[in-house]
């Protein structure tokens, strides 16, 4: 068997693998936060609460409804990104006056509200979902094996991420958008209905969100709190990169992703800890973030 | 000059007139704690008393340098942890215990501090968050926490090696008497010249920096004031129960202290107190209930962050007309 630095190849690239797949779920997880960041000012707490609430919807229309995998990567994002248009109407929407902290309280009382009632339905055990049709199996690469949904997983993201950096950044509403994170009274006065983009702009956040947590389904186990301690990770990964840029946070995701998985091979006591060292360091040096500007 | 010092005389004794509501409440709150142990079940009221600390502590964060740490479970648990470990490897007196376990928040309050301080606002949150959530993986691996099963049976011992603490009266006579020199503290660094400037902080940072106060500096003291505090609440607490556990260091306890906090009056000097008694007794009737007790402090949270922001003390103030 071929090593590198008195390690196999197929555990590197293996771990590679694995840290490429938790890369993809950072990223597209702290692109929605960063959107959200942008327009809302609020960091949303309840991110990791809508992820699994996408996984558990995935879950819902599979064995209840007997909708496919893929009709749930359509409809989850559909419905959680919707209950989420509600809750900026009812709840957030009054909050933009005060303090942001505020909003950041209101969407952890959110997070415990969600993963308790979860939690009290479906108890802390995980829920099996099955591998959807047509991407299972995987293959021989010679160097390593890559099942097929891990691929497509990367694959997917990829796309996503790319996409919605593409609108933001490239398109008419994403200037809409980016001009109102700039000045929000000055496009109002252009005759732009600001209140509705920031609603749905939440709405797109969440439904970011519940993406992940539906391509996640099939490799984790679908659990109340799926994404309780992920969340946390995923601050540390906004931190590093800085909120400033939206393919900054992809971008870092993905590294971050990369950086763990090569910890597990290299030092596994530390690939708990290894993002949030990151983040200290990061901190040391460039405390603004790799991509952000301090404001 | 004269009319100046004149102002200065009367809006001193203004002042002192507004302390004397606090000094009742004070009174009060010595009182409660002192008569309830005879209507109510001493243990909790001692967990109480820790909490209350550790929630006046964070106050002085969150309400009085307007920085809001949501990592504050690393201090807790760092203290309690710390603690039993002296009491029950090194055989040190439970007070020696105790002061170890403040002391160990203090050196890890200054290096989250240093890291933390970088940066404002919600970053701030963010960043604390994820330096306790490294302290929580840091106490489920170490060798010397026990990971999952916590350091248990930590022996009470005997306080100055003399009064043994196995007598509930004795260690509630310790715990009363921690809880209020803690509490005196706080209140003495709110009300002193430090404490203006923090309060300035909050209010203006940039201001406070124009006219020459080294801000960096006063925020990195008062994070290390809270986490040394919190550390003392901690380690109490671990002394008590005999047992330091993971939960003491798990976010979910950072969230209950910012729940404590909010339920009682952010920036008050009581509310704390009201919002850790009120917090801990919804959470012991609801304890047979599960997954309850988390939605109901989720629903808590929201209720007060829509609609009751200034908390129970801070309505009873503004119903007063006074600060309390």
């Amino acid at each position: 068997m071929t090593e590198i630095f008195g390690i196999p190849t197929q555990a590197l690239f293996g771990q590679l693998l694995i840290g490429l797949i938790n890369g993809s779920f950072y990223a597209l997880l702290s692109l929605g936060l960063a959107v959200i960041f942008g327009l809302l000012n609020i960091i949303n707490f309840a991110h990791g609460a809508q992820y699994m609430m996408g996984a558990f919807c995935a879950w819902f229309l599979l064995n209840k409804l007997g909708l496919s995998y893929w009709w749930a990567l359509l409809l989850a994002p559909l419905i959680v990104g919707a209950t989420g248009v509600v809750i900026e109407r009812l709840m957030l929407a009054r909050l933009y006056k005060l303090d942001h902290l505020y909003g950041f309280l209101l969407t952890f009382g959110f997070a415990l509200v969600i993963q308790g009632l979860f939690r009290q339905q479906f108890g802390s055990t995980g829920l099996p979902y099955s591998m959807p049709k047509g991407l299972e199996g995987g293959q021989n690469l010679g160097f390593m094996f890559l099942p097929n949904y891990r691929a497509w997983v990367i694959a997917a993201s990829l796309v996503v991420c790319l996409g919605t950096w593409f609108m933001i950044e490239k398109t008419k509403l994403g200037s809409y958008l980016r001009a109102a994170t700039e000045n929000r009274e000055l496009v109002q006065a252009f005759g732009i209905n600001v209140p509705r983009m920031i609603t749905l702009t939440y709405g797109f956040g969440v439904a970011l969100a519940a993406l992940a947590g539906v391509m996640a389904a099939p490799i984790y186990s679908v659990s109340p709190l799926m994404g309780a301690d992920l969340i946390i990770v995923v601050f540390a990964v906004v931190v590093i990169g800085g909120m400033g840029s939206i393919m900054g946070s992809i971008v870092t995701g993905f590294i971050l992703g990369l950086v763990e998985g090569l910890t597990k091979v290299f030092y596994p006591e530390a690939s708990n800890t290894v993002i949030f060292i990151v983040m200290a360091i990061v901190l040391l040096i460039k405390p603004a973030g790799l991509f952000g500007t301090q404001r | 000059m004269t009319n100046s010092a004149e102002l200065a005389v009367s809006s001193r004794a203004e002042a002192r007139k507004g302390l004397g509501h606090q000094r009742v409440a004070f009174w009060l709150m010595v009182a409660f704690f002192a008569v309830a142990p005879f209507a109510i079940y001493p243990v909790f009221l001692m967990k109480v008393m820790c909490f209350a600390l550790f929630a006046c502590a964070f106050n002085l964060l969150l309400g009085y340098v307007g920085l809001l740490s949501f990592g504050h479970a690393m201090f807790l648990g760092m203290g309690g942890y710390t603690a039993a470990h002296a009491a029950k490897v090194w055989g040190l007196t439970p007070e020696l215990a105790i002061l170890c376990g403040a002391a160990a928040a203090c050196v890890l309050g200054i290096a989250a501090g240093l890291l933390a301080i970088r940066r404002q606002g919600i970053y701030f949150a963010m960043i604390t968050l994820a330096l306790a959530q490294m302290v929580y993986f840091f106490c489920l691996q170490a060798p010397f926490t026990g990971g999952e099963d916590g350091i248990q049976a930590v022996p009470r011992g005997k306080l100055f090696g003399l009064i043994d603490l196995a007598n509930v009266n004795a260690m509630y006579a310790t715990v009363f008497v921690i809880f209020v020199s803690g509490f005196l503290l706080i209140y003495r660094i709110i009300h002193s010249p430090f404490g203006q400037v923090l309060k300035a902080i909050r209010e203006n940072e940039a201001r406070a920096i124009s006219l020459g106060y080294d801000t960096d500096r006063y925020k990195l003291l008062a994070f290390v004031l809270t986490a040394t505090l919190s550390g003392l609440a901690g380690a109490t607490n671990a002394i008590v129960f005999q047992l330091a556990a993971l939960n003491a260091v798990h976010w979910t306890m950072s969230g209950e202290v910012v729940l404590m906090t909010l339920v009682g009056g952010l920036g008050t000097v009581f509310g704390p107190v009201v919002g850790a008694l009120t917090v801990l007794a919804m959470e012991n009737y609801l304890a047979q209930l599960g997954a309850w007790v988390t939605i109901v402090q989720g629903v808590i949270f929201i209720v007060c962050v829509l609609t009751f922001r200034r908390g129970i003390v801070g309505e009873l103030a503004r119903w007063l007309n006074k600060p309390l």
